[in-house]
């Protein structure tokens, strides 16, 4: 799976997991920006994306990944 | 809504969360009721799920979510008020193993261990009492196993084992569900243990977000509290309409004729039919309907329950509809024969076009998604549909009782008028004030009935036992005899006295004895009562409902006059109570206890 391609599939999932088809994100993207992606719905989106791409994140994951640039870099490690 | 009937998509569920709450809260006919969760560990998206699936089940919820881990203090003290000022009409107490506050050591003496437990069982069991004064339902998880034994086996005998520690906790628990009312046992132990120590137990959703479970089963979880919830209001399934071919044996019985039908012990298959009619036949001794309906010709249908292994019979079932009719008029015959509306029937059939358009034309219709025979009985169990949170006698003898309503109906067939028919039924209502004795009953009936209902309040069984003893209240409750049998209690009526007017704050009954005259039994009795209390008026509302269409003149039909009239079509109702009037029952004794 390419960039493009992880990129896609996270931005549909987050997508999906807001109800908002109008969503557009970027790798800069965080918390700071969705309203409602708090502490509670960071741990939706990562099992959500777990699920998607059969990964499994670490302890250590949970609390390092802060915006959606982390998350894809992880994503992309995790993937090969 | 089928994403959120067993086998669930856990994934789908979470992720599309926001996308199926608009999608259920637009429903009409939701009932609110007010939750409060006390939460040991994190409950934010059990909150979330929980609603789901409570709206899915007809119930709107409003929820109060204690402060993280403080359920113990929060229902021990309550020191803020927010619990009692929230009036909670559910209290859930989502706890865990880890919610245990001591547990055995290697290092303890055996009667250190021991007071361990000791002092466990005290702390727990203080809290339940005093959750018990908010006085609503209280469902308490009881507790998984731990997903690691230091000792292995031994783990389960040895007193300082945990396991041994977790299993008499859990004793205790169920022997206190077991003698207190209005207090929920949530089988948390078995629902984990139906997925799997290993797999509910995620140390990472403990270490990094403080959940007692894998997010994934959340939904499980929400679907196991929200049977407990539907039941506790009455909103349990309480008919099963079976398919024959294919889904109570094997093969076609029109085809294959009886003996060539798959059932019983000699082969794999047929022992998994027999599997399900044993499993259905419980259902139907713990009070759930049967009833067929299948496309065959009738006798050939009737065949197959007479073979020897059949561990079903013909008796068991209320309706046997087995004729070319769409399975739709069939199920809408069921429900109008037995008098139960259609949300109160799951149809199980194997034929996935069947069961596509019962559900387009019935929706209200639960269908469980049948896949191959050896799956058939766990479908249909982890759908819940059916789960009780008590089983009463009058539960038990429920298939009898509407059995005994058909010898009625084939009685009617032979008289020309329906009132020489009435008193042929030589009936006796049995009345009195509401009494400990009957409460639970009582209460059960009030939160079940929809159709005579004439404003819809539900009560718990502590609000019930509140009114019993309230000076300010009058209740009377009736039991109905005739000489085909005991329906029980079916009927009952609470009103407010106010100097010398009654106000009727509610009035049900059963659909069991709906056409019986027994309404105005009630109320001649009523009118006695309220004449020797020196009550002039009686005042009477009907609140309409999705449901109640039935009873929104039946005041006006009994003499009131009706006062006012809202455009929803709520209305209140007035009735002087005259010198002299003749009873409006002519065809039954009362006898007032």
């Amino acid at each position: 799976m390419n960039e493009q391609q992880i990129f896609d599939t996270v931005q549909t999932i987050f997508r999906e997991n807001f109800d908002d088809d109008s969503l557009i994100l970027t790798r800069e993207t965080s918390p700071e920006d969705i309203e409602e992606w708090d502490s509670l719905e960071q741990i939706n989106l990562l099992t959500s994306i777990e699920k998607q791409f059969c990964i499994k994140f670490t302890l250590e994951d949970v609390r390092s990944l802060s915006n959606i640039g982390d998350i894809l870099d992880r994503i992309a490690q995790l993937c090969i | 809504m089928q994403c959120l009937d067993y086998p669930f998509d856990s994934a789908l569920i979470l992720k599309k969360k926001r996308a199926l709450r608009r999608e259920l809260s637009a429903h009409e006919g939701l009932v609110p009721k007010k939750i409060a969760i006390l939460s040991g560990s994190t409950v934010g998206e059990i909150k979330n799920i929980l609603e789901l699936f409570l709206l899915n089940a007809g119930i709107r919820p409003e929820f109060y979510v204690s402060d993280y881990a403080l359920f113990y203090e929060q229902l021990m003290f309550d020191a803020d008020g927010a619990l009692r000022a929230f009036a909670p009409d559910v209290i859930y107490i989502h706890t865990s193993a880890h919610n245990l506050a001591q547990l055995p050591l290697q290092s303890d003496t055996p009667e250190q261990a021991e007071q361990k437990f000791a002092d466990e069982c005290a702390r727990w069991q203080q809290m339940w009492k005093a959750a018990a004064r908010f006085g609503c339902p209280v469902i308490q998880n009881n507790f998984e196993l731990p997903g690691v034994r230091i000792m292995g086996s031994l783990d389960a005998v040895d007193v300082h084992g945990r396991v041994r520690f977790i299993n008499r906790m859990n004793t205790m628990l169920s022997e206190w569900a077991a003698s207190t009312p209005n207090f929920y046992l949530h089988d948390l132990c078995w629902l984990s243990a139906s997925v799997g120590v290993d797999r509910w137990c995620a140390p990472a959703a403990w270490y990094a977000y403080k959940y007692a479970l894998d997010i994934q089963y959340i939904p499980v979880l929400c679907h196991s509290i929200t049977n407990i919830i539907k039941s506790i209001f009455g909103k349990n399934k309480k008919a099963l309409v079976l398919d024959l071919d294919n889904t109570l044996w094997g093969g076609v019985i029109g085809d294959d004729g009886p003996e060539g039908i798959e059932l019983g012990p000699e082969t794999p298959t047929g022992m998994a039919y027999s599997e399900l009619q044993r499993y259905i036949k419980e259902l139907s001794d713990m009070g759930v309907l049967l009833n067929v309906c299948s496309k065959n010709e009738d006798a050939a249908a009737r065949r197959g329950f007479q073979r020897a292994d059949s561990i079903l019979h013909e008796d068991d079932f209320l309706c046997f509809k087995a004729n070319w009719e769409p399975k739709t008029h069939n199920i809408s015959a069921i429900a109008g024969e037995i008098n139960i509306l259609p949300d109160s029937l799951v149809f199980l059939d194997d034929n996935p076009a069947e069961r596509e358009i019962v559900r387009q034309h019935l929706p209200a219709v639960a269908v469980p998604e049948l896949t191959v025979p050896e799956e058939y009985v766990r479908i249909l169990d982890r759908g819940g549909w059916f789960e009780p949170v008590a089983v009463s006698e009058d539960d038990r003898r429920r298939s009898e009782m509407y059995r005994q309503n058909a010898q009625r109906s084939a009685a009617q067939q032979s008289f020309g008028d329906y009132s020489e028919y009435l008193r042929s039924l030589q009936m006796r209502c049995e009345c009195g004030a509401f009494d400990a004795e009957h409460a639970e009953r009582i209460t059960q009936l009030i939160n079940k009935t929809n159709q005579f209902n004439l404003t819809t309040r539900r009560y718990s069984t502590a609000q019930i036992e509140a009114r019993m003893h309230d000076p300010e209240y009058l209740t009377l409750y009736g039991r109905l005899i005739d000489k085909f049998g005991d329906n029980g209690i079916v009927t009952a009526l609470i009103g407010r006295k106010s100097e010398t007017v009654l106000d009727i704050e509610l009035w049900v009954m059963s659909c069991r004895t709906f056409k019986r005259d027994l309404e105005y039994a009630m109320f001649d009795r009523l009118v006695d009562i309220c004449r020797s209390a020196g009550i002039r008026t009686i005042m009477g509302h009907y609140l309409p409902t999705a449901k109640n269409l039935l009873v929104a003149e039946f005041y006006a039909t009994i003499g009131f006059e009706k006062i006012s009239e809202t455009t929803s079509g709520a209305a209140d109702f007035r009735y002087e109570i005259p010198e002299a009037r003749t009873p409006l029952n002519q065809v039954m004794d009362t006898i007032s206890l």
